[in-house]
């Protein structure tokens, strides 16, 4: 067993562990601020990949030049969807806003077969494509770069929720809507743009993924199962927590998949889960 | 739905007259009605694209066979209908399984029960076909399978369950022969094995047959097995496992997500045995050679068919051609199968003459198929007591230039192989 495997085993959980944060991290957020669960997370993921594949394909834009025009336009999917559908059952019953997410994702899914078919679509030797060699362990670079961009994309919301006043008004209006309204906050602004920041991460994650993964109507699915185990691991609502817990999946997965069975890699992922929410429901950082 | 029903009304009425006037006009002549066949297919999930594709072969079949095509030399080409049944049309009612073996059974039931189909075809994942044909078995259906390979699947003693595709077991076989061959004729070198499999009921047996076969081709040993869970979002550690366990040539069961995957991942790791040996068609198909461009080639595809067997058999050209210039993508082994387990349930159901369910079975059970009359490179269609085709032969395909091109058996090879694969780019 060499240095160089471990070292290469652990960059690649991490590659994967960021990309299942950064996805968590957009379900935290817009968990945290308005109490819903958004059920089509998945398939906004395969929304973002489809932009990605589909500028690649017709103008033959690299994943690269496309991340930021893909992560406005994920930004103003998310506006659109609290807007049209989240805000008309926000008054309504738990049961209701959960089958109106639930809803969006069938019929997201249902809609991109019907559109693009149910083919697989990759973006094909993009810039980010091929190997580093760093003293004879072999990076891949698309891992690399979901690592540096998951990063750089949480330190970067970090900063907006907890260092501007936008954030400040974000977290008021996620602690107490009511008396953040009374400061002049509106609220409901403040859910807009937690759809939209919390989308906008899954574009990020799409685009880079996209270096790297094929697309097609439940991709979606593959990730965002782990995602919402890493939201619950780090407890409800907490951004550190989504990001610690998606790196702790990452890592879990491979090392398993090598050491015990690959066939096994996910059953300690679900018994960490299972035993963090016997032993400490709210998870591992969320606020009791 | 009160449009759909109003023209369900009308046709209805339409039909009734119809049926009314032909009764007056010629007596004791009943107009044919269509025959039913229910297709179970995964048609939305992780492997809708094989659903979809397999589905078009079928639709294919049934379009050859419910209208006329002058110029295609093949049975129920040149007549519209099936011909003992009085020109009837073979109507097909899809019903999508998801990959799930409940959804199949529950499916196959509903399709049984209220759709009154007089056959079922299905059902790509072995899994399904396991319990959608117990539910046939026990209504007493005929069931048909063209692509579904567990080896499991034709020694359960079932009465209705027809298999037109060899089984895992049989295809593993080749695999071995294949590697003995080339062993022999061009000094391949190949001693130690991996296996790669995807972990359903298909890919399971695969790797069990191929453990089997260590015996019977002493040469060979194994060098290690590594089953993947399907839907997985990343082969890091098993392509890693392989690394390290230093293969000569690599079995693989996968679909066609993973295949990408597992080819993506070989490249950044330079993992390159001297061969990768596939079965099923991933690691030929269209999305796998869009997918990867040039990194597609060498990959071995244990196929059942190629358009490169069109000089030996004009058929396999021409419903290529169809194949191709109805569904916008090439044919390979698994629509080709599934349009030939159609053309054989078909065949059985116009020699029974009737949609009785014993009469079709018996019918089935008695096929005779020459290979001049289909499209598969087969010595024909008969079925053994288990309902098992005994006349299949198997042949290698290898992505070059980025076509598939047929290898092997060599006598029938439009291109020489390469072996080794070259070292990634």
């Amino acid at each position: 067993m060499s240095e160089q495997l471990i070292i290469q085993l652990i960059v690649s959980g991490l590659g994967m562990g960021f990309i299942f944060a950064l996805i968590a991290i957009g379900l935290t957020l817009i968990y945290g601020v308005m109490n819903v669960v958004n059920f089509a997370h998945g398939e906004f993921l395969m929304l973002g990949m489809y932009a990605s594949y589909l500028a690649f394909a017709t103008w033959g834009a690299d994943p690269l030049v496309t991340l930021p025009f893909v992560v406005a336009a994920m930004f103003g999917f998310g506006l659109l969807v609290y807007y049209l559908l989240i805000r008309q059952v926000l008054g309504g019953s738990m049961q209701a806003q959960i089958f109106a997410t639930f809803g969006l994702m069938v019929f997201l899914q249902a809609a991109a077969q019907f559109v693009m078919g149910a083919d697989y679509f990759a973006v094909r030797d993009s810039w980010l494509s091929g190997v580093v060699t760093v003293g004879g362990v072999v990076l891949p670079v698309p891992q690399l770069a979901a690592v540096a961009g998951a990063s750089l994309a949480t330190a970067a919301l970090y900063l907006l929720v907890f260092r501007t006043a936008v954030g400040r008004q974000l977290r008021a209006a996620a602690q107490d809507a009511q008396a953040a309204s009374t400061l002049g906050i509106n609220p409901s602004a403040m859910y807009a743009l937690a759809w939209g920041i919390g989308s906008a991460c899954v574009g990020v994650a799409a685009s880079l993924l996209s270096n790297f993964y094929y697309v097609f109507p439940r991709v979606g699915a593959i990730f965002v199962l782990l995602a919402y185990v890493a939201v619950a691991l780090g407890g409800f609502g907490s951004i550190h927590g989504a990001l610690v817990a998606g790196l702790l999946i990452g890592l879990l997965q491979v090392l398993t998949g090598f050491f015990v069975s690959s066939e096994l890699k996910f059953v300690p992922v679900y018994m960490l889960y299972l035993a963090v929410v016997l032993l400490r429901p709210r998870g591992l950082f969320g606020r009791s | 739905m009160p449009r759909n029903r109003s023209v369900f009304l009308k046709r209805g009425v339409v039909a009734a007259v119809a049926v009314a006037m032909a009764g007056l006009a010629a007596g004791a002549a009943v107009a044919a009605d269509p025959v039913r066949v229910g297709a179970l297919y995964p048609l939305s999930g992780q492997v809708a694209k094989s659903g979809e594709d397999t589905l078009n072969g079928i639709r294919l079949a049934i379009d050859i066979v419910n209208n006329t095509h002058a110029g295609l030399k093949m049975p129920f080409a040149a007549g519209a209908g099936l011909p003992a049944l009085g020109g009837a049309k073979i109507e097909l009612i899809a019903a999508d399984h998801q990959g799930s073996p409940e959804i199949g059974a529950a499916e196959a039931e509903r399709l049984i029960v209220q759709r009154k189909v007089a056959a079922l075809i299905g059902a790509f994942h072995s899994s399904v076909a396991a319990t959608s044909s117990q539910v046939a078995e026990r209504m007493g259906v005929p069931y048909i399978s063209g692509e579904s390979e567990a080896t499991t699947l034709t020694e359960r003693g079932y009465r209705w369950f027809f298999r037109t595709t060899p089984s895992s077991r049989t295809q593993a076989r080749d695999f071995f022969t294949f590697l003995r061959d080339i062993n022999k004729s061009q000094n391949a070198g190949v001693q130690t094995i991996a296996v790669v499999h995807e972990n359903t009921l298909w890919g399971q047996e695969f790797a069990k047959s191929v453990e089997g076969y260590f015996k019977d081709f002493s040469e060979f040993k194994p060098a290690i097995v590594v089953g993947y869970q399907q839907g997985t979002s990343d082969v890091t550690s098993e392509v890693q496992k392989l690394i390290a366990a230093k293969p000569d040539a690599v079995f693989h069961a996968s679909y066609d997500a993973e295949a990408i995957l597992f080819a993506r991942t070989y490249k950044q790791f330079n993992f390159s045995p001297k061969g990768v040996l596939a079965i099923g068609a991933a690691f030929g198909s269209n999305a796998f050679r869009d997918a990867l461009g040039g990194d597609a080639n060498y990959f071995f595809v244990r196929e059942h068919w190629s358009r490169d067997l069109a000089g030996r058999n004009p058929l396999i050209g021409q419903v290529g051609q169809m194949y191709r210039e109805r569904y916008g993508k090439d044919m390979d082994g698994t629509p080709a199968r599934a349009f030939t387990a159609m053309m054989v349930l078909a065949d059985a159901i116009n020699r029974a003459g009737s949609t009785d369910p014993e009469k079709i079975r018996a019918a089935l059970a008695a096929t005779r198929i020459a290979p001049s009359d289909m499209i598969m490179p087969w010595e024909g269609i008969q079925f053994d007591p288990t309902g098992q085709n005994t006349l299949t032969r198997g042949i290698f395909v290898q992505t070059l230039d980025g076509a598939p091109k047929m290898t092997w058996p060599a006598d029938q090879a439009a291109i020489k192989l390469v072996w080794p694969r070259p070292a990634w780019r």
